[in-house]
C-alpha cells in the first residue's frame, strides 16, 4: 500500500490562511489502513483545526467527509456539493488522490494534509517500512524476494557495501541491511551461488526515469 | 600491460607497491594539492585522489589528480557512483584519461546523509561492480555501456581510455563469507588491483585473506592492504566506535593509551603492520591513508624499509637529504 503521514499542524494551518470554510476529505484506501487519512484521522484533524482557530479567535468553519477512494473518479460525485460550498479542500489522501482531486475540481484549491512517503507495509505495531520502488522491472526472484532497490540505502544491485555492520545499514542502525537479508535468504533457499553472478546495470527507463509512468491496456479500454 | 601506468608496472614487476591518499581541499585552493603532492612525490608509487569523500563537496578528483600529475605524482583517480549517472561516469573517464590519468578506483561512495549536503538526491545509477565492468568494457572492447564504439565517426580510430582498474574491499564488514564473494565479483568484473579498507585487526584480516587465497583470487588481482596511522588514543577509539566497517583490537587501543608520544606510537604500529603484511601471501603492497597527515607518509615508508621507490623513468628515488627534510 501507499504509506503516508500527516503534515505538521502548523504547516497545514499556514496553508489555510485567509480561508473561512474548509472541507476535510479523507480516503478509504491505503491511508485509512496506515492510519494517516481515514475517517478517524479526518475527525481528529478537524477537531485540532477547530480548537486552534477558536484559541486564536479566528472564524473557521470545518466540514468533514471521507470517500471510498480518492484515486477513482466515481467516488467524488457524493461530495460535489460540499466541495463547491467550501473555500478550500484539505485532502487527506496520498499524492495520487490529491492530484485526482485537483483534476476533478479545476476551480477549487486542493491542499494536501499528508506527506506521501512510500510503497510499503506495517512491519510492527505503529511502524511502516518501504518495500517497493516501483522500478517497472521486478528482479525480486533474483534477490530472494527482498528488494535491494527499495531496501538498500544505495539501491545496490551487487551489494552489500562496506557499511554493512552486524546486519544493519550504516545509514540507520535501526534499519536492516537489505543485502545481509538477501544473503541469508538465498542461503536458506540453497541458491547462494547465484549471488556470484553480476547483476547488470538496471534499465531505469521502465520506471520514473523514463518519464511519467503510463500503462495502456487495449483489451480493457473502451 | 593493460594500461601501462606506473602503478601497473610496479605491481607487474613484483615489487611491493606503496600507494598513499590525497584528499582534495574544500576550496579551489591549488596550493593545498601542490603541497601535499610535493610531500608524497618520490616516496610512493601512486596517490589516490579521493572523490568527495564522506559525501562532502570538494575540489573534483579529476582536477586534483591533474594537479598532482603536474607535481610528478601518479594519481589514482577515485570515482564514486553516488554523484554521477552512467553518462557522467563515462564522460569523466574519457576526460580523465585525456588529461593523462591512467589509474581509477571504482567505488560506490558514502551515503550522502554522512556529508554536508544530506538533502541531496543521490544517483547510484551503477554500483561499484558495474562501474568496474564498465571501465573494463571501455578499455578492452572500446565500447560505451550502450554498446557504441568509442570513436567520433565510423572511419575514425577507436580512442579508448586505457585505465588500470582498481576497486575497494572491506574485509571487516559483514557478512564475512560474502565479503570474499564480493571480491570475487569485483575480480570477475575486471578489477586489476584492490585497495582494502584500513586494517587494524590483522588477525581478522588474515582470516579474510586466507579465504581469498583459498579461492586463488590473489593470483588474479593485486591486493594492496590499507593502513591508516593512528595519531592518538582518541582517534583509535573513534575508528573503533564511529566508523562503519572498521574494527580496532583492544591491544592497539591500549598501546595508544599507554604511549607517551601517541603519534610516534601510531607510526610505529603502522611500520610493524607493514612488516607483517609483507610476509603474507597474497599481499602485493600497502595503501597508506594518512588522513590529513600526509607529511608522515615519507617517514613511514622510510622506516618500513620501502625506499627507494622504483622511478617511472628509471632514475633513483629522492636523495638522503630530501628524505631527512621531509621526515
Amino acid at each position: 500500500m501507499i504509506v503516508a503521514e500527516r503534515k505538521p499542524l502548523a504547516e497545514i494551518e499556514t496553508a489555510l490562511n485567509g480561508c473561512s470554510k474548509v472541507l476535510l476529505v479523507g480516503c478509504g484506501g491505503c491511508v485509512t489502513v496506515c492510519l494517516a487519512g481515514g475517517e478517524k484521522e479526518v475527525s481528529i484533524l478537524a477537531s485540532l483545526l477547530r480548537m486552534s482557530a477558536q484559541a486564536q479567535g479566528r472564524p473557521l468553519e470545518v466540514e468533514e467527509a471521507t470517500i471510498q477512494r480518492q484515486c477513482d473518479r466515481e467516488f467524488f460525485a457524493e461530495i460535489r456539493e460540499q466541495v463547491e460550498e467550501c473555500d478550500l479542500v484539505l485532502s487527506l489522501a496520498c499524492g495520487v488522490g490529491v492530484n485526482f482531486f485537483a483534476e476533478m475540481f479545476g476551480d477549487k484549491r486542493i491542499v494536501p494534509a499528508l506527506n506521501t512517503r512510500f510503497m510499503g507495509a506495517a512491519v510492527a505495531e505503529g511502524m511502516w517500512a518501504e518495500r517497493c520502488l516501483g522500478c517497472g522491472d521486478c528482479i525480486l526472484d533474483r534477490t530472494g524476494g527482498i528488494c535491494p532497490l527499495a531496501r538498500c540505502a544505495k539501491s545496490l544491485l551487487n551489494g552489500p557495501c562496506g557499511g554493512s555492520q552486524e546486519g544493519k545499514c550504516e545509514v540507520d542502525p535501526e534499519t536492516e541491511c537489505a543485502w545481509q537479508l538477501i544473503y541469508e535468504r538465498m542461503e536458506q533457499l540453497g541458491r547462494l551461488e547465484e549471488l556470484e553472478e553480476i547483476l547488470p546495470p538496471k534499465d531505469w527507463s521502465r520506471g520514473h526515469d523514463g518519464g511519467p509512468g503510463k500503462v495502456v491496456r487495449e483489451e480493457v479500454s473502451i | 600491460m593493460k594500461a601501462g601506468s606506473h602503478l601497473e608496472k610496479v605491481l607487474a614487476s613484483g615489487e611491493f607497491a606503496v600507494t598513499a591518499e590525497l584528499g582534495p581541499p574544500k576550496s579551489a585552493d591549488v596550493q593545498v594539492v601542490v603541497e601535499k603532492a610535493q610531500i608524497l612525490a618520490g616516496y610512493v608509487d601512486a596517490v589516490n585522489i579521493t572523490d568527495n569523500q564522506t559525501a562532502i563537496a570538494r575540489m573534483s578528483s579529476i582536477a586534483a589528480a591533474k594537479l598532482a600529475l603536474e607535481q610528478g605524482v601518479e594519481p589514482v583517480m577515485q570515482m564514486v557512483c553516488r554523484d554521477r549517472n552512467r553518462l557522467a561516469l563515462q564522460s569523466d573517464i574519457l576526460g580523465a584519461y585525456a588529461l593523462g590519468i591512467h589509474n581509477i578506483l571504482c567505488l560506490t561512495g558514502d551515503h550522502q546523509t554522512f556529508g554536508n549536503h544530506p538533502t541531496a538526491k543521490n544517483v547510484f545509477d551503477l554500483d561499484s561492480i558495474q562501474l568496474v565492468q564498465l571501465v573494463r568494457q571501455m578499455r578492452d572492447e572500446g565500447k560505451f555501456l550502450c554498446g557504441e564504439e568509442i570513436r567520433n565517426r565510423k572511419r575514425d580510430p577507436i580512442v579508448a581510455p586505457r585505465m588500470f582498474i582498481g576497486a575497494a574491499a572491506n574485509p571487516f564488514a559483514d557478512p564475512l563469507p560474502y565479503r570474499v564473494v564480493r571480491l570475487a565479483k569485483k575480480v570477475k568484473a575486471g578489477a586489476d588491483f584492490i585497495q582494502t579498507q584500513c586494517i587494524y585487526d590483522l588477525a581478522r584480516f588474515k582470516e579474510w585473506l586466507d579465504r581469498v587465497c583459498e579461492r586463488g583470487l590473489h593470483e588474479q588481482v593485486y591486493i594492496l592492504a590499507g593502513l591508516t596511522p593512528l595519531k592518538s588514543a582518541g582517534m583509535a577509539r573513534y575508528m573503533r566506535d564511529k566508523v562503519a566497517g572498521i574494527t580496532v583490537p583492544d591491544e592497539i587501543i591500549k598501546r595508544m593509551e599507554a604511549a607517551k608520544e601517541p603519534a610516534e606510537e601510531g607510526i610505529q604500529i603502522c611500520v610493524e603492520q607493514i612488516a607483517e603484511l609483507r610476509e603474507m601471501e597474497g599481499i602485493a603492497g600497502v595503501h597508506l591513508m594518512a588522513i590529513e597527515w600526509e607529511q608522515q607518509v615519507p617517514t613511514i615508508v622510510e622506516r618500513a624499509g620501502l625506499l627507494p621507490r622504483p622511478h617511472p623513468s628509471g632514475e633513483s628515488g629522492p636523495s638522503e637529504e630530501v628524505m631527512r627534510t621531509e621526515s
